[in-house]
């Protein structure tokens, strides 16, 4: 409110005061979706670099943000978009709501993560959908740490584990996929029979599941789906200083659900050279750097240095669970619906 | 009690058109057009065979479950609520004791929580690690939880009514305590007992605020989105639930269309069912002054049955949200000593993000976004409830009477869309603008501010009116002398009301905002979506600033008097 407004007060003050009126700051549209947040310094050096006002607009979670984009595609929101996500890249190509553009910036990003070869939807940043165990628990009852998809179906391990339901819940669908792409198509679902065989406690939301369920927080299971960037937060977010993460993540090969977010020109944006600049700032060191610390998710860039923390009680999983935002456009209601009829039914 | 004579009340001075200018235009183009707009854009996705794919579908179990589920918790939720609300709105509407303000404040409370904050606190009070849970285990040594709340069916109940009583508990109880007591004593007095009044004289007498209020709280039920995902858990859906799946998750506009249409048509026909049974039953009643009505608790019996209704209230609407104000105190961790560091953390912004916001001003957009939708809503809703309010309806009120409310039945995501689509052009240019918001929330607001101001308008007598007129007042001087001390207090219940539904966002879910204005839901969800105890808490800690605020605002209102409104 005070930086419009001391804005504000600038323009008019500038206007009253010469009868040509000098070069305004032209005003970039940025939407995103709810999670996005970005240090005010980040933004404001791009802002006086490129003598623009950077305006930001949320517009729901992920999905939501993507449908919008697409909805609204005959008369754009806003000049960029960011936030759409491997599993709604297929979604957000094929409404064909971005602009080519192929950043200069791409050299320095590992070409795992350019999804779109058509550079449209330019990667920004990643995170993992993983296993998270509370370790004292582990060590309490004297049983071995979690390690892989088939300990949860160990009789050792019944009713310690909370998952969310892939119909409503983002890790949740990740999870799914996970089992997925770990036990094939064909398998995937005796598994879960499996599951709720040996006890497992299914809710809607993350937040149920992290803050209720997770014995973390005073629930009573020890193990959640939740991410791979959740231990070292829970270091970084702690109510007292902590020496170890009190919570781990499983990162053993096929257990995790790779997460990719991308950024692109909205088609028709009447500041296409704006835009360019913009993605190119955001696809840089000096951003990528930022983007831990406000939304919990890990740069592309090669070139970004993390933050000790993460160093320490980060650990990123080598080998994710392999689905292609093809296939999961093509068989998400499938998935959704054969997981339903047998877990839930 | 009926006048042998043709009544004229006052209402059917100025013509309806005149009188639904405002409200109808602004159903149009904020409720009618959008609506319009994406049920167009919705079925304009289908192609050809899609069409036999789509009635497939929608003829489906999974559909027709979904619906039936959908009626079969709001009704029940419906007849719980009443089941609570009523010997509630007893104790208020005909009993003065001490505390009687703060309790009624504090029972509005619940209203404006947000679901995943409510969850929160049923899980701290029910859940498996919860207190009852706890202490039952310990007092019975057992070992594993003995209530199975959370995820079930009756977490939703409860959860619906844990919200939705004081809906009942300030119609109700502000309409009987109206009511003349003297049909009561009268019959008393001829012979028939407690029973015997209660059934033939005074809940007939009751029936318009009766069904007003249960018209609203099944509407809310109906249309529950977070207590069924939240509480509720995987193995249930309503309709809402499953339009929200279809539209974010599959971007299956057309089946979501279909379902939202049919939401809204289930909404009228149960709006015209309640019109034409309320038409007949509204009429004027001989209203008192609450001296006459409301008497302090003498009797030993009538003290212990209101003690034993005091404390179920208390315990009932209070305890999950007092188990959250415990929780900001001490984090997730229940063992660690208290403490204020979360509420400090809210003031403090270490990452110099962008779109902090220190708890004030949050506040400070909640509650002027709640001022502009009492605003709006009252001065929408009094036209209409004037209308309304007459004996003789023209055609146009009989329509508009079942349609103001479709906006109450009508899904969120799907409007949230609708909005998107069809206000983007000047002079509608309103998609991205932050009054989208109390237009949104104004959209719930004033079909509740009509139906809670309509019975209490009827009921006023033209013979007092007719009187003052005779006795030599003018116009105005009735108007400020004889219908504003009448009416005052159901418009303060109504501005109450416009107020928290503000505050509780009902309705502006999937709105474009603008993210360095939050209001305090939102940031209380920004705060929840991420791990760390520190985020934990400080979303507990806003919270309890939250609760405390409308419990302050509540307070406010119950003792502020419009002139000497109320008593005369």
């Amino acid at each position: 409110m005070k930086r419009t407004g001391i804005l504000l007060a600038g323009l008019v003050f500038l206007m009253a005061a010469c009868k040509a009126t000098p070069e305004k700051p032209i005003v970039l549209t940025v939407m995103t979706h709810d999670s996005f947040a970005v240090s005010e310094s980040v933004v404001a050096f791009f802002e006086m670099q490129n003598n623009v006002d950077v305006q930001f607009l949320e517009v729901g979670d992920t999905g939501t943000a993507v449908n919008k984009a697409a909805l609204s595609k005959e008369n754009p929101l806003a000049d960029v978009f960011y936030g759409v996500d491997n599993t709604f890249l297929s979604r957000a190509l094929n409404e064909d709501i971005f602009e080519v553009y192929q950043s200069p910036i791409l050299k320095e990003i590992d070409p795992v993560f350019v999804l779109d070869k058509s550079f449209r939807a330019l990667p920004v940043d990643f995170g993992d959908v993983c296993l998270n165990y509370q370790k004292s628990y582990f060590i309490e009852n004297n049983l071995a740490a979690p390690d892989s998809l088939e300990d949860l179906i160990d009789p050792d391990y019944e009713g310690l584990l909370t998952v969310q339901n892939p119909a409503t819940s983002s890790p949740g669908l990740a999870f799914l996929m996970t089992t997925i792409g770990y036990y094939g198509e064909d398998g995937y679902l005796e598994y879960w029979d499996k599951l709720v065989a040996n006890g497992v406690n299914i809710v809607n939301d993350w937040e149920t599941a992290y803050y209720s369920a997770f014995s973390q927080a005073g629930g009573t299971d020890p193990i959640v789906v939740s991410y791979g960037s959740s231990p070292p937060f829970e270091v970084l977010f702690a109510e007292e200083p902590l020496d170890d993460a009190p919570t781990a993540a499983v990162t053993s090969p096929g257990t995790c659900f790779r997460q990719i977010e991308f950024v692109g020109i909205l088609n028709g944006t009447p500041n296409r050279e704006l835009a360019e600049k913009w993605i190119d700032y955001m696809l840089s060191p000096e951003f990528q750097e930022d983007i831990p610390l406000n939304m919990y998710v890990f740069p592309v860039n090669d070139n970004a240095v993390l933050e000790e923390t993460f160093r320490k009680y980060l650990e990123v999983p080598e080998v994710t669970a392999d689905i292609s935002p093809d296939m999961i456009a093509a068989n998400r209601e499938k998935w959704i619906n054969d997981w339903t009829e047998a877990v839930l039914r | 009690m009926t006048n042998k004579m043709k009544p004229s009340t006052p209402y059917s001075k100025v013509p309806s058109y005149l009188l639904w200018l405002l409200p109808g235009a602004f159903l149009g183009m904020f409720f009618f057009f959008p609506l319009t707009r994406i049920t167009q854009l919705s079925f304009a996705r289908i192609e050809g065979k899609a069409l036999a794919g789509l009635w497939e579908v929608f003829k489906s179990p999974t559909i027709s479950r979904v619906v039936s589920f959908t009626f079969k918790q709001a009704f029940l939720s419906t007849i719980l609520t009443l089941a609570v609300g009523l010997p509630g709105a007893y104790l208020f509407g005909k009993f003065q004791f001490r505390g009687k303000k703060i309790l009624r404040a504090l029972t509005g409370v619940p209203f404006v929580m947000p679901t995943l904050v409510v969850a929160a606190g049923f899980y701290a009070f029910l859940g498996p690690n919860g207190w009852v849970n706890e202490v039952l285990m310990q007092i019975l040594k057992l070992e594993t939880p003995p209530i199975q709340f959370v995820n079930s069916f009756a977490a939703i109940l409860t959860a619906h009514v844990f919200y939705n009583t004081t809906i009942v508990l300030r119609v109700v109880g502000d309409y009987w305590s109206r009511l003349n007591p003297q049909l009561e004593q009268a019959a008393r007095v001829l012979g028939a007992n407690r029973w015997k009044t209660l059934w033939e004289i005074t809940l007939p007498l009751l029936l318009p605020a009766i069904a007003a209020s249960s018209l609203l709280v099944f509407i809310f039920d109906f249309t529950s989105f977070g207590v069924v995902l939240v509480l509720g858990g995987p193995l249930f859906a309503t309709l809402e639930v499953e339009i929200y799946y279809q539209t974010i998750s599959l971007f299956n506009l057309p089946l979501a269309a279909t379902l939202s249409l049919l939401q809204i048509v289930f909404t009228l026909i149960l709006t015209i069912l309640y019109t034409r049974l309320t038409r007949r039953i509204n009429q004027p009643v001989q209203l008192s002054s609450r001296e006459k009505s409301q008497r302090p608790l003498t009797s030993s019996r009538s003290r212990i049955l209101a003690g034993i209704m005091i404390v179920f209230l208390l315990v009932f609407l209070i305890s999950p949200l007092a188990s959250l104000g415990l929780k900001s105190f001490s984090g997730s961790d229940p063992g660690s000593p208290p403490t204020l560091s979360f509420y400090r953390a809210l003031g403090e912004n270490p990452r110099e993000s962008l779109f902090y916001v220190p708890p004030t001003t949050a506040l400070g957009v909640s509650l002027g976004y709640g001022l502009i939708t009492v605003i709006l809503a009252l001065g929408l809703g009094l036209p209409a409830a004037w209308a309304l309010a007459k004996r003789n309806l023209t055609l146009l009120d009989k329509i508009l009477d079942p349609v103001l409310m479709l906006p109450l039945g009508t899904s969120a995501v799907t409007l949230g869309l609708g909005f998107l689509v069809a206000l983007d052009t000047p002079p509608l240019n309103l998609r991205t603008s932050p009054l989208l918001v109390p237009i949104a929330h104004t959209l719930v607001a004033f079909p509740f501010v009509v139906r809670s101001l309509t019975p209490a308008l009827a009921s006023i007598q033209p013979k007092l009116r007719q009187a003052a007129a005779v006795l030599g007042a003018s116009p105005r001087r009735i108007t400020r002398e004889i219908d504003l001390p009448l009416i005052g207090r159901a418009l303060l219940v109504a501005a109450t009301f416009a107020f928290t539904i503000s505050i509780g966002e009902f309705g502006a879910s999937s709105l474009i905002t603008r993210p360095e204005y939050p209001t305090v839901p939102v940031v209380i969800y920004r705060l929840l979506s991420r791990p760390g105890a520190l985020n934990y808490g400080q979303a507990m800690a806003l919270s309890t600033i939250l609760m405390v605020t409308t419990l302050g605002g509540m307070l406010l209102m119950e003792y502020f008097r419009v002139g000497d409104v109320g008593e005369f």
